[in-house]
């Protein structure tokens, strides 16, 4: 059953490996906006993570300590991000846009001489008959487990947001800083910890890419996939569930177009490879105009820094 | 304890020595990088920041520092114009891309063809590509309230696409034996950017460079535009109640810097590239965003900064060759010159106090 040379079966399955990075990524930045913090250092902290998880799955031959060395890069540099917005409180647009340049001359750096080399294969999950079930076994019993971690960490990331205290005072900070403040919270610690974590999924999100999605490392790897999780943030309108179809609806475009361009398509390679980028321009468009403007959901503090007075 | 007070002015001091003392900072802590690395950190910055102006090479090499700093003057001043109005394009590259091709196609139709004529038309057609891919997401912004930053970063991917196809399509030199890449400008006077004095790097480039400069003072300092951009930076509401049109503004500053970007790839690519490659563009838009800022966002700041970076390209190139140091530790080094100069920025605005305890 092909359409156009294309076995959607194959395509829905591999469109949920393509998700995982963007999605671990837009997950993390969410709550970091959802902090009232923007963010936009998301490609630099991915592509160190990329490089960190692959330094150290290759290094000790696990891949589940690559990701956990990717998350913890990716955390490591968004430190540097979180110091100079929170304590000496620089302009966050700007900070971001240090923290992508310096992270993608860091991990080239890093990345010198681990070119070309093959590392640790990520296991799948031992579904056992279920994953020989026709459509359904390849499309939700055959991945590896960093697919389905990334799924329940949508759930836990809309579950805290939604129903726990620690929810509501990261969406109060977002909301309105000053109110929180004079409630006693620390504004300026809880977006230090919310931009940590983002820093640690947008590194574990990096090191799927190196360790799965290509899995070698290259030089600029991530390819943009770090600004594509900063629209995701948006096209969801700061929901986390939206940021999992969002995440879905960007990789079935990489997928498809990928398999176009390898399925010899009418349509030139060059047109193909812009495509997710026209489509992320296409849906920030609708996103942001008309009745359903997502910014009309935006964290109402989102970019603003805080200061205490007194 | 230490605590930040906030000044009632910014201060005039600190936004002058910020720069040096980010200069000074990521000196130091680059030095550390470089020796962590093994290598020499006196040597390496000798190599980056002193021989390159007067070293044994300084008569090849302060000419490459102009035509480096050409382009990164040209696009920060544009985008600094946006910075200051709070209107970010940071797909400075995609414009500078499009700009080179616009303007090669121009030149690259009408070939062999000899007339004067045809650099003005080729000037033009730069500026005009890189002014119309600024509008996208200028227009998206004013129309659908679209997000700037990621609409114009998105461009840059999509342009990067254009000139891989530009330059193994329909730009390829139908005499280059399959090679990829376009005609050689080098080889066609009439659409040519020589260096117009030996010897000293200056190109017509170079030229506009420090034009625009000049002309950005002007604007900012003595035209009601520079005025209006200042305010509407500075304070988004009183902007609004002296009439300042937020849409006209976006506009006005999105084009500036894509016409100005374009400007720039056209000149590169006629001269210093010679011819549109699949990667001719080296980042350029990019850097522009750290030299716009080391500039503390000032026209004239900005040709120093982009003088300064220039040194760190040309100085990272020697430092390439002779010392074996990483091309990307230099990416990384001008990375971490925006982030101390960030960091340092905040005693332009703030006292640093020592909290007495107890009366927090």
């Amino acid at each position: 059953m092909d359409i156009g040379g294309i076995n959607p079966v194959i395509l829905v399955a591999s469109l949920m490996v393509a998700a995982v990075p963007i999605m671990l990524a837009a997950l993390g930045e969410l709550v970091v906006e959802k902090s009232g913090v923007l963010n936009l250092g998301v490609e630099g902290m991915m592509i160190v993570g990329a490089i960190c998880g692959f330094m150290a799955a290759v290094g000790t031959g696990s891949p589940v300590l690559g990701f956990l060395a990717g998350a913890v890069g990716g955390a490591a540099l968004s430190l540097i991000f979180a110091f100079l917005t929170q304590v000496v409180l620089a302009n966050q647009v700007a900070t971001g846009l240090a923290l992508t340049m310096f992270g993608l001359g860091l991990s080239s750096l890093m990345g010198q001489g681990y070119n070309g080399i093959k590392p640790p294969l990520t296991g799948k999950v031992p579904f056992g008959p279920l994953s020989d079930i026709p459509v359904v076994g390849p499309i939700l019993f055959n991945h590896d487990w960093m697919v389905y971690a990334s799924i329940a960490l949508v759930a836990a990331v809309w579950w805290v947001l939604r129903s726990t205290r620690l929810g509501l005072i990261v969406r109060a900070v977002g909301e309105s800083h000053d109110a929180a403040h004079a409630l006693g919270y620390k504004v300026n610690r809880i977006r230090l910890a919310c931009i940590a974590f983002g820093g640690a999924m947008a590194g574990l999100g990096g090191a799927y890419v190196s360790l799965v999605r290509v899995p070698q490392w290259v030089d600029g790897m991530t390819a943009g996939a770090g600004w594509i999780a900063l629209a995701i943030v948006v096209f969801a309108s700061w929901r986390p569930w939206r940021v999992l179809i969002g995440a879905y609806l960007f990789g079935g475009i990489s997928v498809l177009q990928l398999s176009l361009q390898a399925g010899g398509s009418v349509i030139p390679v060059e047109y193909l490879s812009m495509s997710p980028y026209l489509v992320t321009i296409v849906v920030l468009v609708i996103m942001s105009s008309g009745r359903g403007r997502a910014s009309l959901n935006a964290p109402a503090a989102l970019g603003q820094n805080f200061h205490a007075a007194r | 304890m230490l605590r930040l007070e906030k000044r009632p002015n910014p201060s005039k001091f600190w936004l002058y020595a910020t720069p040096v003392v980010a200069v000074v900072m990521t000196m130091i802590v680059g030095g550390m990088l470089f020796a962590f690395m093994g290598k020499n950190p006196v040597e390496v910055i000798r190599t980056i920041f002193w021989d390159p102006m007067f070293g044994e090479f300084a008569f090849y090499l302060r000419g490459q520092l102009l035509v480096k700093a050409g382009p990164l003057i040209l696009i920060a001043i544009g985008l600094s114009l946006g910075f200051r109005a709070g209107i970010w394009n940071i797909g400075a590259e995609g414009q500078y891309i499009m700009g080179a091709i616009c303007g090669a196609a121009v030149g690259l139709a009408v070939y062999p063809t000899e007339s004067r004529l045809i650099y003005p038309a080729m000037v033009i057609a730069g500026a005009l590509g890189g002014w119309a891919w600024g509008m996208i997401p200028a227009i998206l912004k004013t129309r659908f309230n679209t997000n700037e930053i990621l609409v114009s970063l998105m461009l840059v991917y999509v342009a990067q696409t254009i000139l891989a196809k530009a330059s193994t399509g329909f730009l390829k030199n139908p005499e280059g034996m399959g090679f990829p890449g376009s005609r050689n400008f080098s080889s066609y006077p009439a659409a040519a950017n020589p260096e117009l004095v030996a010897g000293t790097g200056i190109h017509w480039g170079v030229v506009a460079a420090f034009a625009v400069a000049i002309v950005g003072w002007v604007l900012l300092s003595r035209h009601i535009i520079g005025f209006q951009i200042k305010l509407s930076g500075q304070a988004p509401r009183a902007a609004r109640f002296h009439g300042v049109n937020p849409s006209r503004l976006v506009v006005l500053c999105m084009g500036i810097s894509g016409a100005l970007a374009g400007l720039a790839g056209l000149f590169e690519v006629t001269g210093p590239a010679g011819q549109i490659t699949i990667d001719f563009n080296v980042g350029y838009g990019f850097t522009a965003i750290i030299v716009a800022f080391l500039g503390r966002l000032n026209p004239i700041g900005i040709v120093f900064a982009g003088i300064l970076m220039a040194l760190t390209y040309v100085g990272g190139e020697m430092a390439a060759t002779n010392l074996g140091l990483p091309a990307a530790a230099i990416q990384v080094f001008q990375g971490m010159l925006l982030f101390f100069l960030l960091g340092v920025d905040v005693l332009t605005n703030f006292r640093i106090r020592t909290a007495i305890l107890g009366v927090k």
